[in-house]
């Protein structure tokens, strides 16, 4: 059993096991947020985590970024332990996390020039990544002046010109509004389908964790949440964000998937106004 | 408002300030000089002193010698405050073991150090510079600290996760977000380098505007006194518009550029 475990894990990109995760609180308690977790991505697949709001779906990420260590149970990046940052990953962040302080250009390009990529390379590859994210004459503009939805494609360009192995993803459509998402939606798939990365992708909108992934994951109401439901989408690819939430394929798999998360959600909402 | 009738309107009020002060001070009001011109002086006497100033050329040497001391107090001042700035955000623990006496140094009215940099530095302009130095380091210090200190998590950890070691943190992110608050607070902090050296010259000096004022007043020229002013109001007013020059290019990618109270 423990050696079937271990082949499998070598293959997966991600691999949490049994990860839990505590915060000290300010009272001098601990914050139980996640228990006994484990979930693997496998190369190349896209893997979409649901859960109601506060169940720890942004702390697993973490945990897989190295941005956070967990208390007990272990972390491992295509087999090997994750001690530090996980060098092979590129984050997409909720919030606003381009730097301020650059053009859309520099900041694509940031990534390359920081390894060492002579800067005139640089650019010129931040510019064809701009392109292929519909931003091409917006190379010169400071994030200020973009839309919530250009700042994205930026985010998305800066993170996937790296050519990371493995993709994070944290409710990165969250702010945007629900037409935008869905040309985004699109936009990721047609950039994944070129070179499938491993992507974890937190979002709390069911429909779009299901139009996008491989496999969808619940996650429980915290405080120490785990998961609890693991469904594989077989909608044909290429997939339309649009149209495949028309197939009757995806009503089904969202009916038995909400019928899960909807005590859940339910019970979330509970704790959280009992806080 | 169009922009030619506000412009009016603040001539107006020009024209309305010098004519009440001219006719206050030069005609008799039922009988009596409301503003003795003794005390009060006349805009005509005034602007003569500034023309004779200028005439002679002898306002140059002392509009250089400020101009020399307030560029001098900026640029220490500003160095040292990025310095410390950054090396307490950097080390929370140096920064906690010298709190109370950074407050106590920044509490303490700065004037009364000016006789001491006086007795140290002689009357030359080093006394004013170092006068104008304790005004600025602080406004730079705390704003570099606070922006070394504000950098948004999000950003510092996509750094992070874009790979960048401890050096590119500080050449991507810790400084563009430290100096975006330093030139934030660049008005207030050339003021004070003019402050520092102008008080300086009042309280002893051999040369400069303050020197000027002060030289005027003591032998009861009042004209002196207020063309001294003018010609310091004007001058503030210039190396004002100077830093907004600088400011707007170097914040570009700024929103809007705020006030940050230092």
């Amino acid at each position: 059993m423990a050696a079937m475990a271990a082949t499998t894990t070598s293959d997966a990109a991600v691999a949490l096991t049994d990860v839990d995760v505590a915060f000290r609180l300010a009272d001098g308690g601990v914050f139980r947020a996640v228990h006994n977790a484990s979930l693997k991505v496998a190369d190349g697949e896209f893997v979409a985590i649901v859960g109601p709001t506060g169940c720890g779906k942004s702390t697993l990420l973490n945990i897989a970024a190295g941005l956070l260590t967990p208390a007990a149970g272990s972390a491992d990046i295509f087999g090997a332990p994750l001690t530090d940052l996980n060098r092979q990953a590129g984050y997409l962040f909720q919030a606003d996390a381009l730097f301020p302080w650059k053009t859309a250009l520099e900041n694509v390009a940031i990534g390359l020039e920081i390894v060492g990529v002579p800067q005139a390379e640089a650019r010129a590859r931040a510019k064809e990544w701009l392109s292929k994210v519909g931003l091409g004459a917006f190379g010169d503009r400071y994030p200020h002046m973009l839309s919530g939805g250009q700042r994205k494609r930026v985010g998305l360009a800066q993170v996937l010109i790296r050519d990371p192995k493995i993709l994070l993803m944290d409710e990165p459509f969250g702010p945007l509004d629900a037409q935008t998402r869905q040309i985004m939606g699109n936009l990721l798939l047609d950039l994944w389908s070129a070179d499938r990365k491993a992507v974890l992708f937190v979002t709390h909108d069911l429909e779009e964790a299901i139009a996008l992934s491989d496999r969808v994951v619940i996650m429980s109401a915290g405080p120490s949440s785990r998961i609890i439901g693991d469904w594989r989408v077989t909608l044909p690819r290429p997939r339309d964000i649009a149209e495949v939430k028309l197939d009757p394929a995806f009503h089904d798999l969202h009916r038995d998937i909400w019928n899960m998360l909807r005590e859940e959600v339910v019970k979330g909402y509970a704790q959280a106004e009992g806080r | 408002m169009s922009r030619a009738t506000l412009l009016s309107l603040q001539i107006l009020v020009a024209i309305l300030f010098f004519a009440v002060w001219y006719v206050l001070t030069t005609y008799p009001i039922f009988g009596t000089v409301i503003l003795p011109p003794f005390f009060f002086s006349n805009p005509v006497d005034v602007v003569k002193q500034i023309v004779a100033w200028f005439a002679s050329g002898v306002i140059w040497k002392h509009l250089w010698v400020t101009l020399l001391e307030s560029m001098l107090a900026f640029v220490i001042g500003s160095i040292g405050g990025v310095l410390v700035g950054f090396w307490f955000a950097r080390q929370p623990r140096t920064a906690a073991v010298f709190d109370p006496y950074v407050k106590m140094a920044n509490a303490l009215p700065r004037v009364v150090l000016a006789p001491i940099f006086t007795l140290w530095l002689g009357l030359g302009i080093w006394s004013k510079v170092a006068l104008g130095v304790t005004l600025v380091f602080f406004i730079v210090f705390f704003n570099v600290y606070q922006g070394v200190k504000e950098v948004s998590p999000t950003v510092l950890a996509n750094a992070r996760m874009l790979g960048m070691n401890e050096r590119q943190l500080m050449r991507h992110v810790y400084w563009p977000s430290a100096l975006s608050w330093m030139f934030s607070s660049l008005h207030t902090s050339v003021g004070f380098a003019v402050v520092g050296a102008v008080v300086g010259e009042y309280l002893g000096a051999a040369a400069g505007l303050g020197y000027l004022i002060q030289q005027a007043e003591g032998v009861f020229d009042v004209a002196g006194v207020f063309a001294g002013m003018f010609v310091l109001a004007a001058f503030v007013i210039a190396i004002d518009i100077v830093v907004t020059l600088v400011e707007k290019r170097l914040l570009v990618w700024r929103p809007t550029v705020g006030e940050a109270k230092p």
